[in-house]
């Protein structure tokens, strides 16, 4: 499991994260929400290992963390099924092996027949589930996920949820997901936590025990619009005319 | 099909440029008379002279293995340098300013520098091709290894990309990118580089056959000799450095179809 205790993050003089305090579990699925420039990116990033917390304590006990970015951040010069097999091929995995396993992913994730194509050749939709792809072959038990979706427009955003919903949270594979949209959270995630304020802290955690298969497009407005009506995530989510002028 | 007729439409337009062109310089013979600007035909005839008495492969090859020691000893230490230079923001801030001074030095002043410290022959002609192209190809890499994504980087961090495979696999195919299209001027460079030197420092090659030329007053013969050099340029460039990024780099002209949305 994941386990950050007090988790400062110091980036030069600029004070990012403060006292976060956050536990993701095998198999859980966490959504990060919460207003831009809140840290929710550097949360991420240091659970990555990407930089070092600047006091605290955070630990990954996950056995393979994987990563998917905001842009698929794929290697323009690899077809996509060396894409795929990226992870693979620094693990050590010989070609024949990280090619078929990247195939049967591709078939997953609804890109075969794509097998040859430079990244540059396919939507950006098509991109972000190469990244995914990736991400899965490693056979990570904790995939980190950077707005993801945030690139897409709203059909195949839904449709990339559900390839989520279906190859990573049903599969036990446990998730901390940072998406700056509440519906979205709502349908992923079995714990949703709010991110807010500069430095960005813990403001609100919200546990969602619905079914997956009940959170249909109405309860997910329904529930929103719950959540907004707590006065914490209305400060962080809503327009107030206030700070605008301060 | 539709590649053959794409192909076929390509070539014709090159065709018509170059021959638009001979019509134009035919066009300058007539008016201006055969002993200022003789026509192509008389080029034509002067370099199946050279050929015939085989001064022309002499020549040809005289000047290919020149510029083409020189090119190879200039992509090697500029592109060695500049990768250095792009990784080392010091080592980049102590070489650019060399760099830059070597470029501002004109191709005939090193000419000159050659002739002095080399004496005449060979070595001054691939000395001074080196000196001029060095700066090129080390502001290609220098870019190159300076640009490199660092979301890419990020990404090979939490994959846990081994240090082999991030050289192989994230570094070395942005970095040709530049470097490609600075050897690509570079080469270039060092043709015509190549000629002024032979023309004052060597007995043979295609800038010594000029500087007979100039001697006996002989502009067709003079006329041959720069066809020469453009034919072997566009060989270099078409024949062996454009196929070569073809191979390493078919991602750049992969056009496969549209994919849906």
């Amino acid at each position: 499991m994941l386990m950050c205790e007090q988790v400062s993050l110091d980036l030069g003089p600029n004070c990012i994260l403060a006292n976060v305090n956050l536990q993701v579990a095998a198999g859980e699925s966490v959504c990060l929400v919460g207003p831009s420039g809140c840290g929710k990116t550097s949360l991420l990033r240091l659970a990555a290992g990407a930089v070092e917390v600047s006091s605290g304590h955070m630990k990954n006990h996950f056995r393979t963390t994987a990563a998917v970015f905001q842009e698929p951040r794929l290697l323009p010069w690899r077809r996509m099924l060396d894409n795929i097999a990226l992870g693979l091929k620094a693990r050590g995995v010989n070609r024949h092996e990280r090619l078929a396993r990247a195939r049967t992913l591709a078939d997953k994730v609804g890109l075969a027949g794509y097998d040859q194509h430079f990244p540059h050749e396919l939507s950006g939709g098509m991109q972000q589930r190469v990244a995914l792809a990736r991400a899965l072959a490693v056979d990570a038990d904790f995939l980190l996920l950077d707005e993801p979706f945030s690139a897409l427009d709203v059909g195949l955003r839904s449709e990339a949820q559900g390839l989520v919903q279906c190859l990573v949270v049903d599969q036990g594979i446990a998730t901390l997901m940072v998406t700056h949209d509440l519906t979205e959270a709502l349908r992923l995630a079995h714990r949703v936590v709010v991110l807010s304020g500069a430095p960005g802290t813990v403001v609100c955690e919200h546990r969602v025990s619905t079914p997956f298969a009940e959170r249909t497009p109405a309860w997910l407005y329904e529930e929103a619009g719950h959540l907004l009506r707590q006065p914490v995530v209305q400060d962080s989510f809503l327009f107030h005319p206030d700070s605008e002028v301060a | 099909m539709g590649s053959l007729i794409r192909t076929v439409l390509g070539w014709g337009g090159s065709l018509t440029g170059v021959l638009l062109f001979v019509a134009l310089w035919e066009w300058g013979s007539l008016a201006y008379g055969s002993f200022l600007l003789p026509g192509p035909r008389d080029a034509l005839a002067s370099l199946l002279t050279f050929a015939g008495n085989d001064q022309l492969w002499a020549a040809v090859w005289a000047t290919t293995w020149r510029a083409m020691s020189g090119f190879a000893i200039a992509a090697l230490a500029g592109v060695g340098l500049g990768l250095l230079a792009g990784l080392s923001h010091t080592l980049g801030r102590a070489l650019e300013p060399i760099s830059t001074v070597l470029l501002g030095i004109p191709p005939i002043a090193w000419i000159v520098l050659a002739l002095l410290w080399f004496g005449s022959g060979s070595l001054a002609a691939i000395y001074t091709v080196v000196a001029t192209t060095v700066p090129v190809a080390f502001a290609g890499a220098q870019i190159g290894a300076r640009t490199l994504d660092a979301r890419l980087q990020e990404m090979a961090d939490v994959y846990l990309v081994p240090w082999p495979m991030r050289l192989w696999d994230f570094y070395l195919p942005h970095i040709v990118s530049y470097v490609f299209p600075a050897l690509i001027t570079a080469l270039g460079v060092a043709w015509k580089v190549t000629v002024m030197a032979e023309l004052f420092a060597t007995e043979d090659g295609v800038g010594a056959g000029m500087a007979m030329a100039r001697v006996s007053l002989d502009t067709a013969g003079a006329m041959a000799w720069i066809v020469v050099i453009v034919v072997l340029l566009l060989v270099a460039e078409h024949g062996l450095l454009r196929p070569l990024q073809k191979k390493i780099e078919p991602w750049r002209q992969a056009r496969g179809p549209m994919p849906p949305q």
